[in-house]
């Protein structure tokens, strides 16, 4: 029982930057921009979470650096999908090369090597609401959680809210559907995507800050090993839902958590690398058609031309 | 009228004028980094070309370097040409590495003359078929690869491990110590290195890999342009309707793209196997190949020739960089030049598209008209 | 009865083309006005400028007496003015409501920032009993008919307060029924003192509905009736005017060739899944030109798609001198001795990027001499397409430039070029001269007759009467999915064929 929290708490832990992405481009893909770029955000995201601290001391001066690095990032790739019409793949791919570069870069110039920053004194890595390891036997489970996993069901609620119980969000998911529809109402289709990549931007930033300040407090080159494609991938098998998207992220968190504690759980004997393929087999089997249907929304990747049928 | 050999110069000159302006910028955006880290930008461009072409040796490093580029820029390059954006080149080249090591292990006793050319086409099949994975999910379901592709990266990534550790380990197959990467390829399926032939080429490493990337981008300049495949290919790149309507299979002509970008993808691991490493290594992460691939594509304008070109400057710029670095300058500054790079030529892309959109708003206003 | 909205002097130019000619258009309070006209009349312009999708060259609008300037939607909106689209702007996995809503969404709570679907849904239920619009609020577009989904795009105006309503070509998608029942909402609309103008080219639904009608041709207004003052044959008249035939010379109609192409029964649908060819009949003999005419939308383009192998049919059956090719790939057909010169040179005719010399063996590219065991032949491929250049006159600096820095007229012309040098037996032409200049519709027409008269079959599919009067032998006309009527080319007459195309029965 005492590993099955350990586990969970660990699942929440790695789930919790795949939430955050997640739901950042459900934001994006939901007004039809498709947004690759969420690695690079958030390779900028969890640096820029620790170079702020490292000058200001405040972690949370970090967090919100991150979110804002995140915002800046993806206004990027905003003015090359959205207002120059671009190929919205190609354009993710150029940015998250981008990230990467820029992030050693500067590691190189502030920390004067390469590799690895130095850790954070002051970080956010342990339970902010201590009380609740007080609870029996699910104590443990508390002491394990980082203020970001908190974070990260409050942005799911959040996402929820606004996606489906707001007029922006009615707004939001007219545009990705039928851009047009929306046009001859009145919407400004542009203004629209512009705001929900930017809110993916922050989401992604946020993700970033929660990988590098939440778990190791330091940032190391490499260290998103693809996590923003996971949380593409969450996002889809969530089927573009907040709820969804966040059951996914518990599945690859907890895919990736089991196959951590292989050792301790007594199932050396599965290869630990086929259980490392788990959730990018089931996301091939599910984008195929195999397992449900993933139905897009429609109008993603297009570019909106006013005017044009 | 202008002769065609004018004609077809003055095609490549225009053709060319965009991403040579693109490596400009980039290089003067560099250079404002550089200055930022106290150094002076001459200086440390200078030691990045000296260090990548300053003499013989170093150029057959920048060659050995440049080496795999070829072979995933072309990959990446023919999967363009069908309208296809193969990003999955990194698994399919994860897929050509062990292929080639099986290969070696299964067939380590055939002789040298035939040995390696057995290893290269078992890499290039390898990559094929991982690359029929999302090729024929898109032509019978419509499926974007692009996802899909990547996701398969990550599953070759741990197979290959798997493989690695549990299969082709050395422990298992010649007995002692588990080690962190496969058995060896045997001697006689090895590259020659160049310097057998020219011994200016020093302490490079460099082997005939170069040579044979050369003719395979030869051959694809040759199948893109000048056969029935090829043209097939191309046209549904450009335009899936008016192919169809010329009697031309969508379908079969997507899954046949993406294979043969596959096999490139599958030779370039082979290649790099069996020419310099001589095993293949368990990994933590990409190789990066595959996205190096999508930038030498972007730059060479997805045309063979350009790809040659383009990977030699990436070649350039990734051996280079050891100097710069010890003159005192961050290497990564070599990594900011490239994505700079890229994000031009994606803005270039998109540059193209506004004169097609200006032809359309008044095509499509004069259609609206009609109504 | 006052004016509600006057439209002056409207004129609206695009390139190369004027939409509206000093276009005078009145609508009165509490009327149904018809806007009559064919294809490229100038309807829709006319009211994409009243609802500020365009802006007008030149002229004025006034609503309600008030000189307005109608920049964009929301501008007509909050005149009162609404528009039913064509093509439907609903949002597919939405409800009812959620389409209706769309941009002036009811809200509550903290800051208002809480949708309000119950508000939303009684509005939705009291509009629709007023009206007599049935519609279910919960629904989602997805599941419901279409004649539903209309309902919706009407309630999406009347929400907003619209007081005048334009709806282009409403019946075009609905079942006889749900005409019957859109005529029912319209009277009740009317009796709640809406003014509705109505775009059509249906001369039944015309005398049905309207109070008065205005025929459009050609960007002009001919003249505006009272609906009790005229009849479906005057208006037939008035809406395709009386023309010059551009006479082409040609040997008399040998009557008796064989039967080339075989269509029988033949069913097939639109992208939407709508019943786009409802059993189709007739044949095209060789040493003809058999014309289908028709007002675009009733069939013609799925008809040519499914005869080509771009579409699969759901029904019935089509051969080619007795070879049945119902379910063949294009591949197959072309095989057949087919040749399809296509309605959109620039999506289906033509690759742009590709050079001419590249263009000109589409399709045949797996055949030789141009190719050989997979490899191309250039110099056959070359010289082929100089031979095409030369005979068709084609205006290009040479056969090595894009295909897209030719202009329309060229492009089509090579496109002619090719399809007919494949020597086919039938030659399947759709809109061959659309957007094309004077000099190259005459050259193209001399070119199908020239064939006509060394014995092949053609199949014309045309919107443009002119073209379709000079050139055929015999004409069908395709209404709604099905071949109305078919008459001799030389006994043909403008009003006979503008009555069959709009629907009515020439023979009533």
């Amino acid at each position: 029982m005492v590993i099955f929290i350990a586990l969970l708490a660990s699942a929440l832990r790695l789930a919790t930057p795949l939430i955050f992405s997640a739901l950042g481009g459900i934001f994006s893909e939901r007004s039809g921009v498709v947004n690759i770029a969420l690695e690079g955000i958030m390779i900028n995201g969890a640096f820029f979470a620790i170079l702020v601290t490292h000058f200001t001391g405040s972690p949370w001066l970090g967090v919100f650096a991150a979110m804002f690095i995140g915002a800046l990032t993806a206004l990027l790739l905003a003015v090359l999908a959205i207002h120059l019409r671009g190929d919205q793949v190609v354009a993710g791919v150029a940015i998250n090369l981008f990230a990467t570069s820029i992030t050693a870069f500067l590691l190189e110039m502030v920390w004067h090597r390469s590799g690895q920053t130095d850790s954070v004194p002051v970080s956010l890595t342990g339970n902010p609401f201590t009380f609740l390891e007080k609870i029996p036997v699910l104590g443990n489970l508390f002491s394990g959680l980082t203020p970001f996993v908190y974070l990260s069901f409050v942005a799911v609620a959040v996402t929820y809210f606004v996606i489906y119980k707001t007029p922006f969000g009615l707004r939001i998911r007219a545009v990705g559907e039928h851009p047009r529809a929306a046009d001859t109402v009145g919407i400004n289709v542009y203004t629209v995507r512009y705001i929900c990549v930017m809110i993916s931007g922050v989401l992604g930033g946020l993700s970033g800050a929660s990988l590098s300040l939440g778990t190791v407090s330091l940032f190391r080159e490499g260290m998103t090993s693809g996590k923003g494609f996971i949380a593409i991938a969450a996002m889809i098998f969530g089927k573009w839902h907040p709820v969804g998207a966040l059951l996914a992220s518990l599945f690859f968190g907890f895919a990736e958590a089991v196959q951590i504690q292989a050792a301790s759980l007594g199932i050396s004997n599965i290869p630990s690398e086929l259980l490392q393929t788990l959730p990018y087999v089931a996301t091939v089997l599910v984008l195929a058609g195999f397992i449900g249907r993933a139905v897009a929304p429609k109008a993603g990747g297009v570019p909106y031309q006013k005017g044009h049928r | 009228m202008q002769s065609q050999k004018e004609s077809k110069i003055k095609v490549a000159i225009d053709s060319i004028k965009f991403p040579l302006l693109a490596i400009v910028f980039a290089f003067i955006i560099g250079a404002f980094f550089i200055i930022w880290t106290g150094n002076n930008p001459i200086m440390a461009y200078g030691e990045l070309f000296s260090g990548s072409i300053g003499n013989i040796s170093r150029f057959g490093e920048t060659l050995l370097k440049a080496t795999p580029l070829i072979f995933t820029g072309l990959a990446v390059g023919f999967g363009y040409r069908c309208g296809l954006f193969n990003i999955g080149v990194e698994g399919q080249y994860i897929f050509g590495t062990i292929f080639a090591v099986s290969g070696g292990w299964v067939f380590r006793d055939m002789p040298g003359f035939i040995l390696p050319g057995i290893l290269l086409v078992l890499g290039a099949i390898g990559g094929a078929i991982w690359a029929f994975i999302p090729g024929i999910l898109k032509a019978k379901r419509g499926v974007n690869e692009v996802i899909i592709s990547i996701m398969l990266n990550y599953t070759a990534l741990y197979i290959a491990n798997y493989i690695v550790r549990s299969v082709l380990n050395p422990s298992i197959l010649l007995g002692g110590d588990k080690k962190a990467y496969s058995v060896m390829i045997p001697d006689q399926g090895r590259l020659t290195a160049l310097t057998e032939f020219i011994p200016s080429f020093g302490y490079s490493s460099v082997n005939t890999g170069i040579v044979i990337a050369i003719i395979m981008a030869l051959i694809i300049w040759f199948i893109l342009f000048k056969t029935t495949l090829g043209y097939e290919v191309r046209s549904v790149g450009f335009n899936p309707y008016a192919s169809e309507y010329g009697g031309i299979s969508i379908a079969k002509n997507i899954t046949l793209a993406m294979v043969i970008s596959g096999a490139l993808a599958g030779l370039a691991g082979a290649v790099t196997v069996i020419g310099l490493t001589f095993k293949v290594d368990m990994a933590s992460g990409m190789p990066g190949y595959g996205f190096d691939g999508i930038a030498v594509a972007l730059v060479g304008k997805n045309h063979p020739i350009g790809i040659l070109a383009s990977a030699l400057l990436f070649g350039i710029l990734k051996n280079g960089e050891r100097k710069m670095q010890i003159a005192g300058i961050p290497k990564e500054v070599v990594g900011i030049i490239q994505s700079i790079i890229i994000i031009f030529i994606a803005a270039e892309a998109i540059g193209s598209y506004l004169p097609d959109i200006k032809k359309k708003f008044s095509k499509k206003s004069k259609e609206e008209v009609q109504v | 009865m006052t004016n509600v909205v006057e439209m002056k002097n409207i004129t609206k130019v695009f390139p190369g083309v004027v939409a509206n000619d000093q276009v005078n258009f009145e609508l009165k309070k509490g009327e149904i006005h018809v806007l009559l006209g064919e294809n490229g009349a100038g309807k829709t312009t006319l009211m994409n400028i009243l609802y500020g999708l365009y802006e007008q060259t030149d002229g004025d609008i006034f609503i309600k007496g008030q000189l307005q300037k109608i920049k964009d939607p929301s501008v007509a909106i909050s005149l009162g003015i609404g528009m039913v689209h064509q093509h439907f702007m609903l949002v597919e996995p939405f409800t009812v409501t959620e389409n209706i809503i769309l941009g002036s969404e009811t809200h509550k709570g903290f800051a208002n920032s809480v949708l309000d679907l119950e508000t939303a849904n009684k509005k939705v239920k009291e509009i629709s009993e007023l009206y007599g619009l049935a519609v279910d609020p919960s629904a989602k577009i997805q599941d419901i008919s279409v004649g539903m989904q209309q309902r919706v795009e009407i309630l999406k105006t009347l929400y907003r307060g619209a007081e005048i309503l334009i709806l282009d070509e409403p019946t075009a998608v609905l079942t006889p029924q749900e005409i019957d029942e859109l005529g029912e909402i319209l009277k009740k609309l009317v009796e709640q003192d809406k003014s509705i103008i109505l775009i059509t080219h249906k001369l039944k639904e015309v005398m049905a509905m309207s109070d008065r009608v205005t025929v459009i041709r050609r960007g002009k207004v001919i003249e505006t009736l009272d609906k009790n003052n005229t009849n479906i044959d005057e208006l037939a008249e008035l809406m395709v005017g009386r023309k010059v035939n551009l006479k082409v010379d040609k040997k008399t109609h040998e009557k008796d060739g064989d039967v080339v192409l075989k269509v029988e029964g033949l069913m097939a649908e639109d992208n939407r899944g709508s019943h786009a060819l409802k059993g189709v009949d007739f044949e095209v003999k060789s040493g003809e030109i058999f014309a289908i005419a028709g007002v675009d939308g009733n069939g013609q383009g799925q008809l040519v798609e499914v005869l080509t192998g771009l579409r699969k049919s759901t029904g019935g059956s089509f051969s080619i001198k007795g070879v049945d090719l119902s379910h063949a790939t294009t591949k197959e057909i072309l095989k057949n001795s087919v040749a399809h010169i296509p309605e959109d040179r620039h999506k289906r005719g033509l690759v742009l990027q590709h050079s001419l010399a590249e263009n000109g063996i589409l399709g045949n590219h797996l055949d030789e001499p141009f190719s050989k065991n997979g490899l191309l032949d250039e110099n056959e491929i070359h010289a082929y397409s100089k031979k095409l250049i030369d005979e068709y006159d084609v205006r290009t600096p040479s056969e090595r430039v894009q295909a897209n820095a030719l202009s329309g007229g060229n492009q089509q012309k090579f496109i002619v070029a090719r399809e007919i040098n494949r020597h086919p037996e039938l030659i399947i032409a759709s809109q061959p001269t659309r957007g094309v200049d004077v000099g190259a519709i005459e050259f193209i027409h001399r070119k199908l007759v020239e064939q006509r008269d060394q014995g092949k079959a053609i199949l014309l599919v045309s919107l443009e009467l002119d073209e379709v009067m000079a050139l055929a032998d015999r004409i069908a006309v395709i209404y709604d999915g099905k071949i109305v009527g078919v008459v001799e080319g030389s006994e043909a007459n403008e009003r006979e064929l503008g009555i069959m195309m709009a629907g009515g029965n020439a023979k009533a």
